[in-house]
């Protein structure tokens, strides 16, 4: 099958007069095939969300630097003009974003708001973009729709905002959605309704989703590739299931760990990864993740770890965790 | 009445569940305030008697009345009398009638200035705020020097600048005052919005540039700036009257104007210092009704003072 997206190299570094530059991705690449689901996971500060704006070429043109590829049908997004770019974006592909408030332009009501997709993508106007417009809310479930067109952000739940945002990205019927922690902003329930609504539209409309996040329950729900990334990179990828089942990578290891368990004897207490991101050592001759890890070897603070793929599995480790262990 | 924190708080859901708006709840909040009360009052009865000043003002503004000199030692003025409400001034016209219709003059001048201003000034800042870069730098830089100019001083160098001084010159220089003002102020709340999410997200939408500055980012960040105009509506009312007070301003005799009223009482302020007192409590009243209004609304609007 062939890809529909295909990320290449992608390095994106932050740039400073006078100062080193900030790596923030480096080095990601990873495809994403017609109608897939594929997962970014990592803790804050990894680089997934630095990724996926990268991806949709929303990174301020100044003090970004930018490099690899993101091909997309065989065209490198990375290389078009603003206002191809422009023509692509909510048609070929877009993105949910983490905050439902503040994704939503506070003055003017949500109808106007998703007619605007329409009339810039399809060509549509007046009521036939409305008439749309009502049938893209009806379809998120939002209750009441020709009333609600008429609806300012402020006026509505997050949950139904975020359905509202949701309409609006998929309006198009993009081939590929990003969706940027786009449950954080919401309570449990609510997170539950949005991510069965987001796995149900894309099912339907036949569009690939890239699904960034810090939440390995999400991963579980939804994605069946997923990409773990520490520091910039992606230490391990894997099919949903064999991640769970055998996590080889200690981070990916570390993080199954730390949730709780409902089969756990009462009392035991919960392991954590220790030390934060600050501790991070530079990839360029180390592994960034070797001061946090509990299987650090010597040669680990020393040498780069290259990624190895066996099995339909990447892994990006020295010493990783026996595939048998659990 | 105290009201209770329950009591605010069903208010405020009931303002949700009606839909009213930021801008009904904004008035809301105007309306307890006295000193809003207060400005709205002088400014609505200064507009009222600006607009109705032909209709109001018995006379003409350069109508004299010599008859009214006839019995009095040579230079001195006339005071209040039958059809004469408060007497006239050093050359018989009528001084009610002149107070009355200088207010029009007053708000014209001060509303065409401030609105010419605040066009430019939002031509300017939006300009500047949606592009950035070089376009930015070049023309915040102007605004950074016409801004360390006192307002006065730079009135009054347009206004020289013209060979002979009239209503026009008069609101082109206060005009200029107000225009560094809007744009520094749009631009930086330009700035704010073109980093928040419903802008980026409007973006990622594919939304075009024109549309997304237009649509998105100056609805957003327009507020302060309206807010601003009440206030310096204030203020170009004073640096008009200062610069018909210093001889910059309309010629015209058959136009009467506060200042130019008030700089000419000078010379008579020993014989009817009425003449001076007139004209300079008009002037305060009005533009302490601006500042009023304009500074409750302000706080109004501010979402950190919403109770």
């Amino acid at each position: 099958m062939t890809a529909l997206l295909e990320v290449r190299d992608l390095q994106v570094a932050f740039t400073r007069r006078r100062e080193p530059d900030t790596v923030a991705v480096d080095g990601v690449s990873f495809d994403v095939a017609p109608g897939q689901v594929v997962g970014l996971v990592g803790e804050s500060g990894c680089g997934k969300s630095v990724t996926s704006l990268a991806i949709m070429r929303l990174l301020p043109a100044r003090g970004v630097r930018v490099s690899g590829s993101v091909r997309m049908d065989g065209t490198d997004l990375l290389t078009l003009s603003g206002s191809e770019m422009r023509a692509r974006r909510g048609r070929d592909l877009s993105m949910v974003f983490q905050d439902p408030l503040s994704s939503l332009n506070p003055v003017i009501p949500i109808g106007l708001q998703v007619t605007e997709v329409l009339r810039r993508h399809r060509g549509m106007a007046g009521d036939k973009a409305r008439q749309a417009a009502a049938e893209l809310l009806e379809r998120v479930g939002i209750p009441d729709p020709r009333r609600r067109l008429d609806s300012y952000p402020h006026q509505l739940s997050g949950g139904m905002r975020q359905r509202a945002l949701i309409a609006i990205a998929l309006a198009c019927q993009p081939r590929l959605l990003i969706a940027d922690e786009p449950t954080t902003a919401l309570d449990v329930t609510i997170q539950a309704q949005i991510l069965g609504l987001l796995s149900e539209l894309v099912r339907e409309t036949g569009a690939a989703l890239i699904m960034i996040t810090h939440d390995l329950g999400v991963v579980a729900g939804l994605c069946e590739a997923v990409n773990v990334l520490y520091g910039g990179r992606i230490v391990e990828r894997a099919q949903r299931h064999r991640l769970f089942a055998t996590p080889r990578h200690p981070y990916t290891h570390g993080l199954l760990r730390s949730i709780p368990r409902l089969d756990a004897p009462p009392g035991e207490e919960l392991e954590a990864i220790r030390g934060s991101v600050v501790d991070n050592l530079p990839w360029a001759h180390a592994c960034a993740f070797a001061p946090r890890c509990p299987r650090a070897i010597e040669t680990c603070t020393e040498v780069t770890p290259v990624a190895e793929t066996s099995g339909g599995r990447l892994l990006r480790c020295h010493n990783p965790v026996p595939a048998n262990a659990e | 009445m105290t009201v209770t924190w329950a009591q605010r708080r069903k208010a405020r859901l009931d303002d949700l569940s009606a839909g009213r708006s930021l801008t009904s709840e904004a008035f809301r909040r105007l309306r307890r305030e006295p000193a809003a009360i207060a400005g709205a009052v002088i400014v609505g009865l200064f507009v009222v008697v600006a607009a109705l000043a032909p209709l109001i003002a018995p006379h003409g503004a350069a109508e004299t009345f010599p008859q009214l000199q006839e019995n009095l030692r040579p230079g001195a003025i006339p005071g209040p009398q039958d059809g004469f409400p408060l007497g006239s001034d050093q050359l018989g016209r009528d001084f009610f009638s002149r107070v009355i219709l200088a207010a029009q003059q007053t708000l014209l001048v001060g509303v065409l200035a401030t609105l010419i201003g605040l066009v430019v000034g939002i031509v300017i800042g939006t300009v500047a705020g949606a592009f950035g870069g070089w376009v930015d730098t070049l023309l915040m830089r102007i605004t950074d020097v016409l801004l360390a100019i006192p307002s006065l001083l730079l009135a009054i160098s347009v206004a020289a600048l013209a060979a002979s001084p009239s209503q026009t010159t008069v609101i082109i220089a206060v005009a200029i005052v107000g225009v560094p003002i809007f744009a520094r102020l749009l631009r930086g709340s330009m700035l704010a919005q073109r980093e928040s999410d419903h802008v980026v997200a409007a973006t990622s939408l594919g939304v075009k540039r024109s549309a997304v500055v237009l649509r998105h980012m100056l609805p957003n960040a327009i507020g302060p700036v309206i807010v601003q105009a009440t206030l310096t509506l204030a203020t170009s009312i004073l640096d008009a009257a200062a610069l018909s007070f210093l001889g910059l301003g309309d010629a015209d005799p058959a136009r009467a104007e506060w200042g130019l009223m008030l700089a000419q009482a000078q010379t008579y302020l020993d014989v009817r210092p009425a003449l001076a007192f007139y004209p300079a409590a008009a002037i305060i009243v009005v533009a302490l009704g601006f500042t009023l209004l304009g500074e409750s609304l302000r706080e109004a609007i501010d979402p950190k003072g919403r109770r």
